[in-house]
C-alpha cells in the first residue's frame, strides 16, 4: 500500500465507501446505485454521503425494503448495460435475496454459454461486535464463499475499501463486497486519485519471520494487534491481509507460510464452513512440505452472535485468543 | 405487425417444436426432460408479436414458446435441447434456461417467479440509457404465490417501470390447481399496487396480441407496468417425466375439456385451408432440419467444463494442483 500513504491527510473507513463509489460514477456515466435509505438519507451507516447529492433519484435510487427486488433488478440491469451497486444494509438479509446470489447471478453467465456478463456490486455491512444482535452481526462471507460465480471482497483499511471498490465496480463480474461494520470509524491514509486494488492480490500488512498469520477485514487489526502482544514475547509474526476469498491470493500465502513454516488463521465467520478451511485445505494440498506446525485457525464460535458484550466476546475472534495460538505454535 | 398468417405460423412452430421436443425426450436424445408448452401457444405468440427486437423478455422453466417466439433458431434451441454445443448456450443451460441475448431473451428462468425482479431491472436500464424499449416477463399461475414476484411488481409501480407482466394462467401449478393455490386473484395483486390489469382468453392469439400491444404502447409512454393474465390450459404434462411416473392429479374428462379449445385451432380456422397447409408442411421441413441438425451436433468438448464462469477468464481451483 506504499502508493497510498505519500498523500497526506486521513479518511474514515465509511467516507471511503462513499468516496470509493462517487469515484467511480463520476468516471463512469453506467455507474448507478440502489438500496434501501442510501439516497435522501444517505445511509443508516452514513456510507453513502453525498451521492444522492452529487448525481441525483436518476442514478440514486431509495428503494423499498424488497431485498429480492433490489438484488434481481439489479441482476437485470447490469445484464443490460448498466453497472449498478445494490446495497444490502446488513449482510444477515442477504439470506432474503440469496436466490439471486446463488442460483441466478453467479450462475447465468456460465449456464448461458458465455453470453452475458453480469457487472454488479452487491455491498453489504457485514460482521460483529457492536451489539446489534444475531440477525444483525453475522459475519456471513464464508455464505458467498460457497458459490462458485461471484467474486468476495472485503477490505479492512479506508484506503482498500476505495481501491476495492474501484476495481468491483469495474469488474466484468459479480462481486460481494463486505464491509465491516466494527470498522466503519477506523481512519487511515486517504487513498490518491485513480487508486484501483485489484482483486486477488493479498497485502502482507506486517513482515515477520515466524508464524503466519492470515487474516480478512475485522481480523486484520484483531492480528495485527496479536502480533504486537508477542512481539514483545520476541515472536516474529507475519500478517497477511488477504483483501479478496475469490479470487483467493493463495500464492501470497504460501510464500509466507514457506519462509515461516507456521500458519494461524483468524477469521470472524464462524469456525463451521468458515472461509479458514478452504485456505487450510490449499495450505494442506499445496504447502504440506512447508509446515512444521499444525494449522490453527481462530473462528468465530458456532453460534448465533449474541447480544451481550460479554458473550459476544467469549464468540468472537479476540487478539488475545490469537496470541495463544501463536504461542502455541512457535513452542511447537 | 405481423397478420393472421404469420400469427398461426408461429403457433404451429411451437406447437409441432413440442411434440418433436417430447419425442427426443422419449428417444432418449433429449436428456433431463422438458416441460411442454403445449396448449399455451398463443399467449408467447401474441404478446412477441407486439415487441420489437430490442424489446427484452424473461421466460421461465416452460420457456420454449417464448424462446421461439421472440426469434430464437429453432435448430439451436434444439441443439441446447440435446446438450449439443451448436446449442444456443453452447449445451450449458438445457431447456430450463435458453437464452439469445443478442433477441433480447433474457433467459429462461427455473426458479418460480424469481424473473419478475430481473426484468424490472432491464426495464429500468432502458430508462437509463433514453430507451422507450419495454421488458416482458412470463410467468405462470404458481408464480403469483411467491414474494418476490409482489415484490417486482411493487417496484416496478413505484418507478413506473416499462414491465409487462404476463401470467399464464394454466390451471396448474405443477399439480395444485389454481384454486387450490390462489387466495382471492391473480389480477388482484396487480391492482394491489395500483397496476392495471385484465384478464384475457389466452386461447386466441388476436385477443393476446391486442391486449399486449395496448400494454406495450403504455409502457412506451412512460406510463408503467400492466399485467396480463392470460387464460390458458397446459395440454400435456407439468414435465415430460410424468409420462413415466405417471402422476394423477386431473381426470381424462378434465382434460378434454381443457383441450376443447386449442390455440392452433381457433387461429388456423381464420386461414385459407391450402395456405395452412402450406404452412404445416413449411414448418415441418424448418423442424426436421432443427433435429437433424442437433443430432448431427458435436456433445461439448470436456476440456471446456470450466469455460465461461468468469468474464474475467478466473478458473475455479480445481482441488488438486
Amino acid at each position: 500500500m506504499a502508493d497510498v500513504t505519500a498523500t497526506g491527510g486521513t479518511i474514515t473507513y465509511r467516507e471511503a465507501v462513499a468516496e470509493g463509489i462517487a469515484r467511480e460514477m463520476r468516471r463512469d456515466p453506467t455507474v448507478v446505485c440502489l438500496g434501501e435509505d442510501i439516497g435522501a438519507a444517505e445511509g443508516v451507516f452514513k456510507t453513502t454521503v453525498g451521492l444522492f447529492k452529487e448525481f441525483g433519484p436518476r442514478r440514486v435510487w431509495d428503494t423499498p425494503i424488497s431485498e429480492q427486488a433490489i438484488v434481481g433488478a439489479a441482476m437485470g440491469a447490469a445484464m443490460t448495460g448498466i453497472r449498478p451497486v445494490a446495497e444490502i444494509m446488513f449482510s444477515d438479509f442477504l439470506a432474503c435475496c440469496w436466490d439471486y446470489l446463488a442460483n441466478e447471478i453467479p450462475k447465468v453467465r456460465y449456464m448461458t454459454g458465455g453470453q452475458v456478463t453480469v457487472p454488479l456490486v452487491v455491498r453489504t455491512a457485514n460482521g460483529g461486535g457492536l451489539g446489534f444482535g444475531a440477525q444483525h452481526s453475522q459475519a456471513v462471507e464464508n455464505w458467498a464463499l460457497a458459490v462458485p460465480g461471484l467474486k468476495v471482497v472485503a477490505p479492512s483499511t479506508p484506503a482498500d475499501v476505495i481501491g476495492l471498490m474501484a476495481a468491483s465496480i469495474r469488474s466484468d463480474d459479480p462481486v460481494v463486497f463486505f464491509e465491516h461494520k466494527g470498522l466503519f470509524a477506523s481512519k487511515g491514509p486517504a487513498a490518491p486519485e485513480g487508486h484501483v486494488v485489484p482483486l486477488g492480490a493479498a497485502a502482507v500488512v506486517r513482515p515477520g519471520a515466524d508464524v503466519t498469520l492470515v487474516a480478512l477485514a475485522s481480523t486484520v487489526p484483531v492480528a495485527l494487534r496479536a502480533a504486537e502482544t508477542v512481539a514483545a514475547e520476541g515472536i516474529d509474526a507475519e500478517v497477511v491481509d488477504l483483501r479478496c476469498l475469490v479470487p483467493l491470493d493463495m500464492h501470497t500465502v504460501l510464500d509466507s507460510v514457506g519462509r515461516t513454516s507456521r500458519l494461524v488463521i483468524v477469521e470472524e465467520n464462524p469456525y463451521q464452513g468458515g472461509w479458514g478451511a478452504t485456505v487450510a485445505s490449499i495450505v494442506a494440498d499445496e504447502g504440506f512440505e512447508s509446515l512444521d506446525a499444525p494449522v490453527r485457525r481462530v473462528a468465530a464460535a458456532c453460534v448465533p452472535l449474541p447480544f451481550a458484550d460479554s458473550l459476544e466476546q467469549v464468540v468472537l475472534p479476540t487478539a488475545d485468543k490469537v496470541a495463544a495460538e501463536v504461542r502455541r505454535l512457535a513452542a511447537y | 405487425m405481423p397478420d393472421a398468417v404469420a400469427l398461426y405460423r408461429t403457433i404451429r412452430l411451437i406447437r409441432r417444436f413440442e411434440e418433436r421436443a417430447i419425442e427426443l425426450v422419449r428417444s432418449g436424445d433429449i436428456v433431463g426432460g422438458v416441460h411442454p408448452y403445449l396448449g399455451q401457444e398463443a399467449i408467447a405468440t401474441g404478446v412477441c408479436a407486439a415487441l420489437r427486437p430490442d424489446d427484452v423478455i424473461t421466460s421461465t422453466h416452460r420457456g420454449h414458446g417464448h424462446v421461439l417466439a421472440k426469434g430464437a433458431d429453432p435448430a439451436r434451441m434444439m441443439a441446447e435441447l440435446a446438450g449439443r454445443v451448436t446449442g444456443l448456450n453452447r449445451g450449458r443451460g438445457g431447456s430450463m434456461h435458453a437464452a439469445d441475448f443478442s433477441l433480447g431473451i433474457l433467459g429462461a428462468n427455473a426458479i418460480v417467479g424469481a424473473a419478475g425482479a430481473i426484468a424490472c431491472g432491464a426495464a429500468w436500464a432502458g430508462m437509463l440509457a433514453g430507451s422507450d424499449r419495454v421488458a416482458v416477463t412470463f410467468f405462470g399461475d404458481g408464480a403469483v404465490n411467491q414474494g418476490v414476484l409482489l415484490e417486482a411488481m411493487n417496484l416496478a409501480a413505484l418507478r413506473r417501470l416499462p414491465v409487462l407482466f404476463v401470467c399464464e394462467n394454466n390451471g396448474y401449478a405443477t399439480t395444485m390447481p389454481t384454486a387450490g393455490a390462489v387466495a382471492g386473484t391473480i389480477t388482484g395483486r396487480a391492482a394491489a399496487f395500483g397496476i392495471p390489469a385484465s384478464t384475457v382468453d389466452g386461447m386466441d392469439v388476436s385477443v393476446v396480441l391486442d391486449a399486449a400491444r395496448e400494454a406495450v404502447e403504455r409502457a412506451r409512454a412512460g406510463a408503467g407496468p400492466t399485467m396480463l393474465e392470460c387464460l390458458t390450459y397446459r395440454f400435456d404434462a407439468h414435465h415430460t417425466f410424468e409420462h413415466r411416473v405417471r402422476l394423477r392429479y386431473r381426470d381424462d374428462a378434465d382434460v378434454a375439456a381443457g383441450r376443447s379449445r386449442d390455440p392452433m385451432q381457433i387461429q388456423g380456422a381464420r386461414l385459407d385451408p391450402d395456405e395452412r397447409t402450406r404452412i404445416d408442411v413449411a414448418v415441418e421441413t424448418v423442424l426436421d432440419e432443427a433435429v437433424r441438425f442437433a443430432l448431427a451436433s458435436d456433445h461439448p468438448d470436456p476440456a471446456g467444463a470450466l469455460d465461461h464462469l468468469y468474464a474475467s477468464g478466473l478458473r475455479a481451483r480445481p482441488g488438486v494442483a
